[in-house]
């Protein structure tokens, strides 16, 4: 078959699948697979770019997905008046000067030409001076600042803007530390960026988790401001129940299906753009010297490309979109929880929608991160489904049938790992393979 | 399809550790020693397959590069790249083997290593192993070469003992520099 | 006896405890090593193993158990080891045969192989889940402590307490031996060699009659023993969650790298850096000053480098750091 035959072939059965959920299941399940299809596959051609078109193994996928989350609090949710009252400046300005103290000792490292020994006695003395001097700084106002009634602020709160400015600026935070993480770990061998990177996303939620001043830690923020309307707020319109009667579907599910529908909508449309620039991108003579670089490092090296430039201009921007999903993801949810942030679920789970879509092909990874979120969703249910047929025999009261009943969602890893292990023997170019330009 | 034969026998189809045990030693030119493993380790593991004249095998190699001795416990790696060529030829000889093929065992020493290189290879033939040898430093190999081929080409252009090639005219304009 | 306090303080807190972490992190860095230096990539799927090794421990003790089998003062789970290792290595080879060798064959990229063991990671997790559940599992069931705190402070008469749990004892003592053994056997024996030379130069090891079959066979073996010993050893000491184990990889990884990758002696030394550096990091000093200066000298706070909570973060900032100043570690080169 060939890649547009593919393409038309997998998106209509998607599209039938899901509407078979709606059909079947229910309208307001299809619609919340739908959304977090939509997510997925933003985050999957976020890496995908990476991976598909640079060959750089990017394992920080949560981080990245959890500053966006970030960007939602600190854009959207109201400043806890009295925090910046009792040294919310003081925080600021202590982590300040700890990235000054970094900024130097860089400096120093590139720049001066003191023997070796003497700079990383210097820029350690520096950094830890740095360090310390911060906590002297910030360490009472913290403690001051997660004292403003705890159980609901306790922390500096946000500048109470429109929520889809989050967005952008998660993408941009996103950004930024990818900027400072490529810095570090580009030159790493593939197996070492893998690593490096899955050591860093790891600290990100480590800070995320701890850092109750910024993200409120393990006590979550609740009740983020929402892009679209409330389901109460609908379900008192007109229009809405004259739908409701029209179509006789009750109130209370029509107005939870307008809500995510209109997630749909805002959803869809980022996809687009994003799928948009990233192709203008892939076609471009950049995207082309990206693709030059990965299949030959030594020869693009030769040929005086920078190979170091690109591949940190493509970790930025990779990087970018998956921030700006995570900060959509945490918009759906509305509500930040640093500890449902796990690997499995945000960092390997895109890498195996991004294998079994197809890596180099944006939209493979569409239909990657829509099959493989369905199958992560479905294959709950499913397992449950399959070990209740191959116990019908077992006496009903058997142990072993309850202990396989008791434990039958977990399947699902083994179903995902077998998934990408039969691509990876079978189609290692993915659903849809990657086109030769 | 070409057969090859050795003593007799076809070797055409042979993985080359079988061809090993049918006698054949063999030295790479490059990464021909296990840099992290000792220098007697190095010359164990040439005879991992037949070990049965290990100890005197050990002892011939031993004889034959003295400072190999001295050094046996030393990790390969961290030899000179004139006893790294030792250890390569100790390796291939520890089956005692009866054809022993180097491929340019000169390539990256200093001319006064190879000059001794050559000696200890010429005295490798002298006890009795046939010695196999591509070189681009063809004066020297030919000096102490019995039979010595010039192949150019793909093909085999003069064939006569290393004395009369480096006598011969045409060899010396066309190959030796004059 | 202040200066006796304080050190009583120091062993308590930091050298036992780290003794005991550092000895499970090297046993599992020595495994990512192994496979390293011979297979040639970064085996994700590591963790799982000690996971499917704990898991076969856990099984076979409640199996021992309900025949009748104890064996006070050891926790069953020690004696069951051999048997779980067993396990742990059929499970090691049968992933290998059906996955891991047909990218052997093909001479895969290394980093197609670290996706391949991500699969592999996903399907033993999810296997290993199925049948023992997600659960919290305390399978200990010996002497819980070798030297109990109060009993040491009877002893002594010492302000502070010191307590050495069966768990760390064994834990430290079993990892020697398997050291000590693993050592001999890549050293000393002809097949330890032939190993050692095949992850140096394998065209070189072929030419010599080295079996690469066989050698990827006794990796396995080894990475099998080592996995099942280190999952083992760290569910009886903390409790047996498969959840876990996942995490456990990272710092790992941090420990081999930290180390030097493909060095088992880096492996060792790494485990125990991350191990030490995680508790000096997160101890709180206060104590310590409380016993070592004169009290007026004494300053205000926990005087803690980080919280308590970043404990396993530092292995990561270890990772990052070592990456940064000296990617091979601080055991350069390859040995293994």
């Amino acid at each position: 078959m060939s890649n547009a035959s593919r393409i038309k072939f997998l998106y209509i059965l998607m599209t039938i699948t899901l509407l078979l959920v709606g059909f079947f299941q229910s309208w307001n399940v299809a619609l919340t697979i739908f959304n977090l299809c939509l997510i997925s596959s933003i985050m999957t051609l976020g890496i995908n770019i990476q991976w598909g078109n640079a060959g750089i193994v990017n394992f920080g996928v949560m981080g990245f997905a959890a500053l966006g989350g970030l960007a939602n609090i600190i854009i959207s949710m109201p400043p806890t008046q009295n925090a910046w009252k009792v040294g919310g400046e003081i925080i600021i300005i202590g982590l300040l000067v700890f990235t000054l103290s970094i900024i130097f000792s860089i400096l120093l490292f590139k720049k001066s030409n003191l023997n070796n020994k003497i700079k990383y006695l210097i820029s350690f003395a520096f950094i830890i001076s740095g360090y310390f001097i911060m906590r002297l700084l910030v360490d009472a106002p913290i403690e001051k600042i997660e004292a403003i009634e705890p159980a609901k602020t306790g922390y500096l709160g946000g500048f109470n803007l429109p929520v889809l400015l989050s967005w952008p600026v998660g993408g941009l935070l996103a950004a930024f530390s990818a900027f400072i993480i490529g810095k570090i770990s580009l030159g790493l061998r593939s197996d070492y960026l893998a690593i490096a990177t899955l050591g860093i996303s790891e600290i990100i939620i480590y800070f995320l988790k701890n850092e109750d001043w910024l993200s409120r830690g393990v006590k979550n923020v609740n009740g983020l401001p929402r892009p679209v309307p409330y389901e109460i707020e609908l379900q008192s319109k007109e229009w809405v129940l004259k739908v409701s009667d029209n179509l006789n579907i009750p109130i209370t599910e029509l107005s939870s299906i307008i809500v995510k529908l209109s997630y749909s909508i805002l959803f869809s449309v980022v996809l687009l753009i994003v799928l948009f620039l990233l192709e203008i991108a892939v076609k471009s003579p950049w995207g082309r010297m990206m693709r030059a670089i990965r299949d030959n490092e030594v020869s693009a090296n030769a040929m005086g490309k920078n190979i170091k430039q690109r591949h940190l201009q493509v970790f930025i921007i990779g990087s970018a979109i998956v921030g700006l999903a995570g900060a959509m993801l945490t918009t759906l949810d509305g509500q930040f929880t640093p500890v449902s942030y796990q690997p499995l679920r945000y960092t390997f789970l895109i890498w195996i929608m991004v294998i079994v879509g197809g890596s180099g092909n944006n939209f493979g990874s569409i239909i990657g991160g829509f099959l493989i979120w369905f199958f992560w969703v479905q294959s709950e249910p499913f397992g449950l489904w399959f070990i209740s047929q191959i116990t019908t025999y077992i006496s009903d009261t058997s142990i072993i049938k309850s202990h396989l009943l008791e434990n039958a969602a977990h399947i699902r890893l083994m179903f995902m790992g077998m998934i990408l292990l039969i691509t990876l023997r079978f189609a290692p170019k993915g659903l849809i393979p990657e086109v030769k330009r | 399809m070409e057969t090859f034969f050795f003593d007799g026998e076809d070797i055409t189809n042979l993985p080359p550790q079988q061809r090993v045990l049918k006698g054949m030693g063999f030295v790479p030119q490059t990464n021909n020693i296990f840099p992290s493993l000792t220098v007697q380790e190095n010359l164990e593991m040439g005879a991992f397959i037949d070990q049965k004249n290990i100890n005197e095998m050990l002892e011939y190699v031993y004889d034959l590069f003295p400072i190999l001795k001295d050094k046996k416990n030393q990790d390969a790696g961290e030899l000179s790249g004139g006893q790294r060529q030792q250890v390569a030829v100790g390796r291939a000889l520890m089956t005692k083997p009866k054809l022993l093929m180097l491929d340019e065992p000169s390539a990256g020493v200093s001319p006064i290593i190879m000059e001794s290189l050559f000696t200890k290879i010429k005295q490798i033939a002298n006890q009795g192993t046939a010695v196999l040898m591509v070189e681009q430093n063809a004066k020297q190999a030919l000096k102490i070469s019995d039979l010595g081929f010039v192949l150019s080409q793909g093909k085999n252009l003069f064939t006569d003992s290393g004395n009369s090639l480096l006598a011969n005219k045409e060899v010396r304009q066309a190959f030796l520099g004059g | 006896m202040d200066f006796l306090n304080g050190i009583t303080l120091i062993a308590n807190y930091i050298v036992i405890p780290g003794l005991t972490y550092g000895s499970q992190l090297a046993l599992g860095a020595l495994g990512i090593t192994i496979i390293y230096s011979v297979l040639r990539f970064s085996n994700f799927a590591h963790g799982e193993f000690m996971s499917f090794g704990a898991m076969s421990s856990i099984i076979l003790s409640w199996l021992f158990v309900s025949l009748g089998f104890t064996f006070y003062p050891f926790p069953t789970a020690i004696i069951v080891l051999p048997i779980a290792i067993v396990l742990t290595i059929s499970y090691c080879i049968i992933i290998d045969k059906v996955i891991f060798k047909f990218y052997r064959k093909q001479n895969s990229k290394s980093v197609i192989n670290l996706i391949v063991s991500i699969g592999v990671m996903f399907f033993t997790g999810g296997l290993i889940r199925f049948i023992v559940g997600p659960g919290d599992k305390n399978f200990f069931d010996g002497e819980r402590f070798i030297l109990k705190a109060r009993t040491f402070k009877n002893i002594t008469g010492l302000n502070e307490g010191l307590t050495l749990k069966t768990t760390q004892g064994i834990t430290i003592i079993l990892s020697v031996l398997l050291v000590i053994l693993l050592f001999w056997f890549l050293n000393k024996t002809k097949t330890g060699k032939s190993m050692r030379a095949y992850s140096d130069n394998k065209e070189l090891a072929m030419l010599s009659g080295i079996n690469p079959e066989k050698v990827v066979l006794i990796t396995w073996i080894i990475t099998g023993t080592l996995a099942c010993v280190a999952g083992t050893l760290y569910g009886l000491d903390k409790s047996y969650k498969p959840f876990t184990y996942l995490h456990l990889v990272l710092p790992i990884f941090s420990a081999a790298i930290v180390g030097g990758v493909g060095n088992p002696v880096g492996a060792i030394i790494g485990g125990f850096v991350i191990a030490f550096s995680e508790l000096i990091i997160t101890f709180a000093y206060k104590k310590i000053f409380f016993y070592f200066l004169p009290s007026n000298f004494v300053p205000e706070g926990l005087l803690q480098i980080l919280s308590t909570d970043y404990k396993i973060a530092i292995s990561f900032l270890m990772l990052v750091l070592v990456l940064l100043i000296k990617p091979t570690g601080i055991y350069k080169g390859k040995i293994i």
